[in-house]
């Protein structure tokens, strides 16, 4: 393993203090736990709270600012937050007008995040719930946990945290944090794996002419394993299911095409060349698109693509202000 | 009977076992999961020791909800509450006792396990933890009930977890980030069966 660290027991610290010495007027930390909250609360308003492990930089404490998120919680990497953490960035922000919880969909970062809401709500804090499942790569049935939430729930954080900031209710705030999640569907595919610090080996082998397809975010292997295509066939592949998903015919979408952390902005961009010839083709029309590294993987090199399908209410809310480290409009 | 002093140094020895075999339990972790399990059990075990001398001050009931309430906080994942859980509830059950016998603790197991099937929405079956906590509750009761004393009681336990584990392997997995993989899972033994596996061999050996 080759990694630029101190130690590796220090990797989340260290990572943390990093960001909010990077961002002083954006962020800080709450003393004893890797919470990032805003650097000015603000009253009045509902207050987001997000996070899970570390390792997807900039998510989630780079979405902590005007018109996003109110605080972040960053678990050991690609370990779901402890509940004690998590309450105390909910207590920290909490206003009158309550708290919502944006959840990843996975098994530990529900029952931390839903353990913390428990003992807030003893606290006498209203603490309300979306959970983020957007990834069309796993089966949902009644039987299995679900799919997983991956990149999609940057488009949560933006809307939600959007209409958040006009002071509208909790109940307002979550209804449209989960119009965003029935909307947005993402699939991903890798070429390299990940390696976890503390692990120090990667998470799966790839041989030089195959790929994984179907991944998460963790590091997890993905649905299944093919031979390398190009850029193009492994689009067309990834847009096919996320297209089969939901009906998008005619609607305009928001598209997000994310890199895992080891992906150039130069193979993205060919991804979302393809990306954006396969929706005109079709007739979806793209009315905003996101290139870059928004949910990454630690050193994964691969990419997802999410497709929001957007009606008045969300193209507003994705337009409006966002003032955040890592993500303005 | 078991006092409280032998309680500590039975979670002493997990804390080893769980130690030495971090590597073991991320690999396999690695193979279906995210690759932490070893890490964040060794993590959490690493805790409690630190509490050791404390610890020996309180009763057996209060011995276990501290390690469960550390398990939960400073642990994260799905394995903190998951097992914080059930070392909470067996503190409740057990309650304010300086002394447990055999009874003591498979009711306390029997709690704990319940409240693993409660916050994970789980069941046997699904490839998971409760796949050898379950076969080795019902295989202790079992001996129990035919009169055995303590240390084969606890071996009967250790042997049915261990036959647990290898049952997970031809499971699908359906909780869990195993989950994600579908029919890949097949064939892998669960990483949660054997960190309990591992924690109920090292109770068995010290009888």
């Amino acid at each position: 393993m080759k990694k630029l660290i101190n130690s590796v027991e220090t990797v989340e610290d260290e990572m943390i203090q990093g960001l909010v010495k990077a961002y002083p007027k954006y962020l800080k930390k709450i003393d004893g736990h890797n919470v990032v909250v805003r650097a000015n609360k603000k009253e009045g308003k509902v207050a987001l709270i997000s996070g899970g492990g570390s390792g997807h930089e900039p998510a989630h404490a780079g979405y902590v600012g005007e018109g996003m998120l109110d605080a972040a919680v960053a678990g050991a990497v690609y370990t779901s937050p402890a509940s004690d953490a998590i309450l105390e960035g909910i207590k920290a922000i909490a206003t009158d007008a309550g708290v919502l919880m944006v959840i990843k969909n996975y098994t530990g970062d529900v029952m931390n995040f839903e353990m913390a809401a428990e003992m807030a709500e003893m606290e006498g804090i209203k603490v309300k719930q979306v959970v983020v499942n957007d990834d069309v790569a796993v089966k949902d049935s009644l039987y299995t946990v679900g799919r997983r939430g991956v990149a999609g729930t940057v488009f949560v954080h933006k809307i939600a945290g959007a209409l958040a900031e006009t002071g509208a209710s909790l109940d307002d705030v979550q209804a449209v944090a989960q119009k965003v999640i029935d909307n947005v569907r993402t699939m991903g595919a890798a070429i390299l794996p990940s390696t976890i610090p503390a692990a120090g080996k990667p998470g799966f082998e790839l041989a030089d002419d195959e790929m994984e397809v179907g991944i998460g975010i963790h590091g997890e292997p993905g649905t299944h394993r093919e031979k390398m295509m190009t850029a193009n066939e492994i689009t067309d592949h990834l847009l096919d299911k996320i297209l089969a998903d939901i009906d998008y015919s005619g609607s305009e979408v928001a598209v997000m095409v994310n890199g895992a952390g080891s992906t150039p902005l130069m193979e993205l961009y060919i991804i979302n060349n393809r990306v954006a010839d396969v929706l005109a083709e079709k007739g979806i029309k793209v009315v905003e698109t996101f290139v870059g590294e928004y949910m990454t993987s630690i050193d994964m090199a691969g990419f997802s693509i999410s497709v929001l399908k957007l009606d008045d209410q969300l193209k507003e809310l994705l337009a409006a202000k966002a003032d955040t480290p890592a993500l303005k409009a | 009977m078991t006092d409280r002093k032998k309680v500590v140094e039975i979670l002493l020895a997990m804390a080893k076992v769980l130690e030495e075999n971090k590597e073991y339990l991320t690999d396999l972790d690695n193979v279906i999961g995210d690759g932490d399990h070893g890490i964040n059990m060794a993590r959490g075990f690493a805790e409690v020791e630190k509490q050791a001398d404390a610890l020996e001050q309180k009763d057996i009931g209060n011995i276990l909800k501290t390690v469960g309430m550390t398990l939960v906080s400073k642990v994260g994942g799905s394995s903190g509450p998951l097992y914080g859980t059930a070392f909470m509830k067996a503190g409740m059950v057990i309650g304010a006792k300086d002394e447990i016998d055999i009874s003591d603790f498979l009711s306390g197991l029997e709690t704990g396990i319940e409240g693993v099937k409660a916050r994970g929405r789980s069941t046997t079956g699904e490839k998971t933890m409760l796949d050898a906590m379950v076969p080795a509750l019902e295989a202790m009761k079992e001996k129990q009930a035919a009169g055995a004393d303590t240390s084969e009681i606890l071996a009967a336990g250790a042997a049915a977890a261990e036959e647990g584990v290898e049952a997970t392997k031809p499971l699908i997995a359906t909780k869990g980030r195993a989950s994600y993989l579908g029919e890949r899972s097949i064939g892998h033994q669960d990483p949660g069966a054997t960190s309990f596996t591992l924690m109920l061999k090292e109770i068995a050996k010290a009888y």
